[in-house]
């Protein structure tokens, strides 16, 4: 109850404002579905191209994954919006002790 | 009461409670489930007693002593302690935010059978093969050499079980942050609907690790892999680091609860206002915290090296810091207060010294080199019962004294409850602390037997008496609770006279929508707030309106079947000329995905209670 009603669909909110809203957004939506194609374009060839080692493409692809979460997260997801404080914290917490783990695990385990 | 709570046959109660979606009745199966796991642990614990209680004893043979022994770990944490938690959590939580149940009823069901499902098919293996025999910790060299099924039982079982407490937790989160009632802030929470949080954000992040575990384990013995198999390039370290990166996280996940229900009922009895309620938040939060960069200190003797053990033993003792924060604050709650020895504050008063003495006894062990004397002997045995019996056991027997009228609507008797107490407290220490001695002198854990002439005789008879005192504690528990029972003797909202929380506004047992209006949550100790301004009950936050109601389902056991008949499949089907596995194993998932695609695809809107009936309900003088 402390903070329902945040993004439903209701009727006394100005039409005009919400409409212009949306046609942001789905500009907004447009852009990174194309950025996140090119991306995907991005790894195939880095992985098709002779010229590069693992050690380059493997990070690489990494990075571009990263990114694609992001975009994921923000644009699709709408984590941008007001009101996903609590699934950000538990977000930024989890990928905190994934890193510290993963840390560990390559430092102690396969040291 | 209302209609729905009329006099109903046998057939069509158990049917209500194998379709519940209700939280307090799912608290009722989480209590009764757990409460059965638990005498059956305990009826464990006294086998182990038994036979250690002369040198070369041969009561039970070597095997069946190992056997008993990881049964007895496993049940009393995953089958007890674990549900008897989750009940007080399920019966007490949504009623102290001010909510009409959890977040996702239909969940929460699940989240039980998964459960019982799993215990049950842990348990079983008594009687289809061997039951497990490598421990709770199930370390991944000895384990993976085990022949027989016993293993596989614990893969499978703790998986399944697994999975609900997993649902369990998730729905406890997306309950407190989204169903707060108006006024309820984060920090006006009760201190254990704080502590349910911080347990269930851990849940949601220890559970996976042990579920990659579990998965691993199953597929090397089941399926043929070779994650922990160093002679086929796996490396056996990896389970303790998955089994261990969940394993102290749930430590704190059994002791968080026990903490919260301490501090309500140090409050209660003593009439004041929790001592430095934001350092109890920050103090939960940080233990949460911190519980995740520790796990290495129950390796320091694997060989991580010195600068790992050394991180490792500095990060540990931290941890005392927030825990010593906590155990102030209780003593200055009770500094000054009006203090009434109830039978829940009896429990409350003594757990102090024992948790204490644990959290010494744990910081002896954090050190890594005092832990190479320590390691593996009756010392490490001493120390974590006393927190987990200490801390946990306490808080799980005094917060069903102090909840029995909130869940049943009866009072137990207080006399039998100190009987309880004294019994129980006694046989305790008698049992474990003469363990801290066994220990240093040289006595190692899990060994069935020891020789004579070595000093550990009659501290190991003074550890099997205790071992009883405790069972007759319990047995003297049980018969309060039938005796209640029997009697019957309904009591009113507020029945220890000083409670200060939502809950307490309400009947005993609440309406099963809980609050005819949601309540308007003036500050910290809401109820009590309203009491000292001379008010009867709490000021609605909302006109009287319709209440929107989930349907009960029968849907959540029948996904919960269909795991636990794919389980069999899985672990038989490796056998010698074995046919039938694979089928049963896809029968069972089928099954299991069936029952999510009937509940997917068929529209359940729940329905309502029309706000004519509530209005009825207040007539005959019934309160919400
Ligand atoms: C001040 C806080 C604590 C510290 C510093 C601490 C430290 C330790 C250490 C270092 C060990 C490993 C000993 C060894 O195997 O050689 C250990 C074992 C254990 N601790 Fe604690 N502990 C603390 C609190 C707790 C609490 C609150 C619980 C449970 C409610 C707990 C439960 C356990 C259990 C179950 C084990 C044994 C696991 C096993 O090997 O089977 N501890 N503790
Ligand atoms: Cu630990």
């Amino acid at each position: 109850m402390a903070n329902g009603q945040l993004n439903s669909g209701n009727p006394r909110v100005d039409i005009e404002y919400r409409r212009k809203k949306n046609a942001e957004e789905m500009k907004h939506q447009v852009i990174t579905f194309a950025l996140m194609i090119f991306l995907t374009l991005i790894a195939f060839v880095a992985v098709a191209y002779e010229g590069f080692t693992g050690w380059f493409i493997v990070p690489f692809i990494l990075l571009l994954a990263v990114v694609q979460v992001i975009f994921q997260l923000f644009y699709f997801m709408h984590m941008s919006h007001d009101g996903h404080e609590a699934p950000k914290l538990f977000m930024y917490t989890g990928v905190l002790i994934a890193f510290v783990t993963i840390l560990c695990y390559t430092t102690i385990i396969w040291w | 009461m209302s209609t729905n709570a009329q006099k109903r046959g046998f057939g069509a109660t158990i049917w209500d409670y194998l379709t519940t979606v209700d939280h307090k009745k799912i608290a009722h199966l989480y209590l009764i489930a757990g409460g059965l796991f638990f005498l059956i642990g305990g009826l464990e614990a006294l086998f182990i007693r038994i036979q250690l209680l002369k040198p070369n004893n041969d009561f039970v043979s070597a095997g069946l002593f190992n056997e008993l022994l990881t049964m007895h770990g496993t049940t009393m944490i995953f089958l007890a302690a674990m549900p008897l938690v989750f009940a007080f959590m399920n019966a007490v939580m949504p009623l102290q935010i001010g909510a009409r149940d959890v977040a996702f009823p239909f969940l929460n069901s699940l989240g039980f059978w998964l459960f019982l499902f799993g215990g049950l098919f842990l348990n079983l293996s008594w009687f289809l093969d061997a039951a497990p025999n490598a421990g709770w910790t199930s370390y991944a060299s000895l384990s993976i050499a085990q022949t027989g099924h016993g293993i596989d039982f614990y893969a499978l079982g703790l998986q399944i079980a697994g999975l609900g407490t997993l649902i369990g937790g998730i729905n406890f989160l997306v309950t407190i942050i989204n169903m707060r009632a108006p006024g309820m802030t984060y920090m006006r929470m009760p201190m254990f609907t704080w502590t349910t949080f911080v347990v269930s954000a851990l849940i949601l992040f220890a559970f996976p690790p042990l579920t990659v575990g579990l998965f691993l384990m199953t597929f090397d013995r089941m399926f043929g892999a070779n994650f922990f198999d160093a002679a086929m390039g796996g490396n056996t370290i990896i389970w303790e680091h998955f089994f261990w990166i969940f394993g102290h996280p749930e430590v704190y996940i059994l002791i968080l609860p026990a903490f919260g229900i301490f501090s309500e009922i140090f409050a209660i009895f003593s009439r004041k206002r929790l001592f430095g309620y934001s350092s109890m938040v920050f103090a939960t939060v940080l233990i949460g915290f911190l519980g995740f960069m520790v796990w290495a200190h129950h390796m320091f003797t694997t060989g991580l090296g010195p600068i790992a053990n050394s991180i490792f033993a500095v990060a540990t003792m931290a941890i005392a810091v927030p825990t010593g924060i906590k155990i102030f604050n209780w003593l200055f709650t009770m500094w000054g207060g009006s203090i009434r020895f109830t039978t829940p504050m009896l429990w409350a008063v003594a757990f102090i010294p024992s948790f204490l003495m644990g959290g010494v006894t744990g910081v002896m062990l954090g050190s890594a080199a005092q832990d190479y004397q320590y390691h593996d002997t009756y010392f490490v045995v001493a120390h974590f019962h006393y927190v987990i019996v200490g801390g946990v056991v306490f808080a799980l027997f005094a917060g069903a004294h102090l909840y029995w009228p909130k869940m049943f609507g009866t009072m137990l008797n207080e006399v039998l409850g100190k009987i309880t107490f004294v019994l129980f407290f006694v046989g305790f220490h008698m049992t474990f602390f003469i363990q801290h001695f066994l220990g240093l002198w040289g006595m190692p854990r899990r060994v069935f037997t020891y020789l004579p002439g070595q000093g550990f005789e009659t501290s190991n008879v003074v550890s099997s008496i205790g071992a009883f005192l405790m069972a007759a504690g319990v047995i003297v528990l049980l018969i309060n609770v039938v005796i209640t029972s029997v009697k019957n003797e309904k009591v009113g909202n507020d029945p220890w006279g000083d409670g200060r929380t939502l809950e307490w506004a309400l009947s005993s047992p609440p309406p099963y929508y809980n609050f005819k209006q949601l309540p308007l949550v003036r500050g910290l100790d809401a109820y009590w707030i309203e009491k000292m301004e001379g008010k009867k009950g709490m000021t609605p936050a909302e006109p009287l309106g319709d209440i929107h109601m989930p349907n009960n389902s029968f849907i959540p056991f029948l996904i919960s079947l269909g795991l636990f008949i794919a389980a069999f499949g899985a672990m038989y089907h490796g056998d010698e000329g074995n046919t039938w596995g694979i089928p049963v194993l896809i029968f069972g998932l089928l099954f299991t995905l069936g029952s999510m695609f009937v509940r997917s695809i068929k529209d359940d809107h729940g329905y309502h209670i029309p706000k004519e009936e509530l209005i009825d309900d207040n007539d005959k003088g019934v309160k919400a």
